[in-house]
């Protein structure tokens, strides 16, 4: 099992450690809800160094990605990030990710689980072409600040930071070098809230982590540790999907409801698919359910109108910010609408379900 | 963790405390730290008869659903109604303590519990 720099940091924390994409990776320090709740009201770290990093250099940098990605990247901006599928040649999801542009280079943000795949994959596509990818995945650290309070916090704390970190605009990327030591700050982030997410050097980042986790005063917002349980629920609330659950090697782009990140007009691997699948007509659709009562659907119950099985839930939880029972999953199109009249079989007890909108929570 | 010596426990983590004919069954604290926040308790109704080594109920948190086992054979006597609206009281006292009422968070009692030795 993989360890992240900052292992030692979640044990002296007293974290619960659990074994996820090959890592071991805290699930939760003080409490999945507590974490959840303070990440909507202040500010939270989550060391996300599992993440798969790639980096691209080379005259087909741009063309190669284009290749492999169901975005536009030749339209991506410098100091911009734009969310990706890497498809099969059926259209189905190999994996979602993050392709940023800097000046120099190109990098991808990948799952953990699916990085071994993933590179794999990149290698059979790659021959032929001016392109060379860097694994840079075990010797950096990534963690992600997230919360209203953190944009007011660095700010208010940009005289002490060498670079202007709140000036980076929404999925915007910037990359530099201080004092010798490379850095990449993103903002973006998998919780439905502002904030930025950050990769620096093995050693640096574990004190950078200290730094942002020191007590500012009783005045001031705390950024305070969460784990990978309280990250899930977040997402979830925020109607991002999650490789494994939502998005498999057994769906397509189109119906996960990620065709916004789908290019039509330009030919790639899986494109020619994703372009009939288009045309014909999608059975089923990823939707968002709202269960009466407080029971949780859980991945793989069975979504049933009128006692036939149409569907099956692909995530759900306890909303800990609208206090109710949410899940997403696949329903037929048909019947991915409010007026549909849907039940969940949770343990064997069918549950009243409506449709409603993705995401669940959008903030203020 | 102190192991509370005035019940009996199956490995499955759900505690036992014999008073009389009564047995009153939870789960440990242990269980409880595993589970993360309880969100939902599905008990059986009072009557309802119940058998050692087999499920009698579900426990539910944010992470995964779990069968609750009961150890003795049994009629229900009465369950916590207070977990339908708090089911979070498994996580703050698991071993059924007192509450700020001063009142026992008991989880489920039994009435007749002759199977006690199968703990």
């Amino acid at each position: 099992m993989l360890k992240t720099p900052l292992n030692d940091t979640h044990k002296r924390l007293g974290a619960r450690l659990v074994e996820f994409g090959g890592w071991e990776m805290p699930v939760m320090y003080r409490g999945i809800n507590d974490e959840h709740v303070y990440t909507r009201t202040a500010a939270s770290i989550f060391d996300v160094s599992h993440m798969g990093r790639l980096k691209f250099t080379g005259d087909d940098a741009e063309k190669f990605l284009d290749k492999v990605c169901t975005r536009n990247i030749a339209k991506v901006a410098v100091g911009k990030s734009a969310y990706s599928h890497v498809c099969n040649e059926q259209g189905c999801i190999l994996d979602d990710v993050i392709v940023s542009r800097f000046k120099d280079h190109l990098y991808m943000v990948c799952n953990a689980g699916n990085r071994e795949k993933i590179v794999a994959h990149l290698k059979k596509h790659i021959e032929g072409m001016k392109v060379k990818m860097e694994d840079l995945t075990t010797g950096t650290v990534m963690f992600a600040i997230q919360g209203p309070a953190v944009l007011p916090l660095f700010k208010e704390q940009s005289d002490k930071l060498p670079i202007k970190v709140p000036e980076i605009p929404r999925y915007g990327c910037f990359g530099g070098s201080y004092m010798g030591m490379g850095y990449t700050v993103f903002r973006s982030g998998y919780t439905g809230e502002d904030g930025f997410e950050f990769v620096l050097p093995a050693m640096a980042g574990v004190l950078v982590w200290d730094f942002f986790t020191k007590d500012g005063g009783p005045d001031r917002a705390t950024i305070k540790p969460a784990g990978l349980g309280a990250r899930d629920t977040l997402r979830l609330e925020a109607g991002m999907p999650l490789y494994g659950h939502e998005l498999s090697e057994h769906v397509n782009s189109l119906a996960a409801g990620c065709k916004w990140c789908v290019d039509l007009n330009k030919d790639y691997v899986g494109s020619a698919a994703l372009r009939k699948f288009d045309s014909d007509g999608l059975r089923f659709k990823m939707t968002g359910l709202a269960l009466e009562g407080r029971r949780i659907a859980r991945q793989g119950s069975k979504i049933l109108s009128e006692g036939r099985e149409v569907g099956e839930v692909t995530s759900g939880t306890l909303s800990p910010t609208l206090g109710k029972s949410i899940a997403m999953g696949y329903v037929e199109t048909a019947l991915s609408n409010s007026e549909a009249k849907l039940a969940v079989d949770v343990s064997g007890t069918p549950i009243p379900a409506t449709v409603v909108g993705l995401p669940f929570y959008r903030r203020q | 963790m102190a192991v509370l010596n005035d019940r009996r426990y199956l490995k499955s983590h759900e505690w036992h405390k014999l008073d009389g004919d009564i047995c009153t069954i939870g789960i440990t604290q242990f269980a409880a730290d595993a589970l993360t926040d309880v969100t939902y308790v599905s008990l059986p109704a009072a009557g309802k008869e119940v058998s050692a080594g087999k499920p009698f109920g579900e426990i539910e948190s944010v992470k995964a659903t779990s069968d609750l086992v009961s150890g003795v054979t049994g009629v229900v006597a009465e369950v916590n109604s207070k977990l339908n609206d708090s089911p979070d009281l498994v996580n703050s006292d698991p071993a059924g303590g007192l509450d700020d009422q001063g009142e026992a968070l008991r989880q489920v009692r039994f009435r007749k519990a002759p199977v006690c030795r199968r703990l």
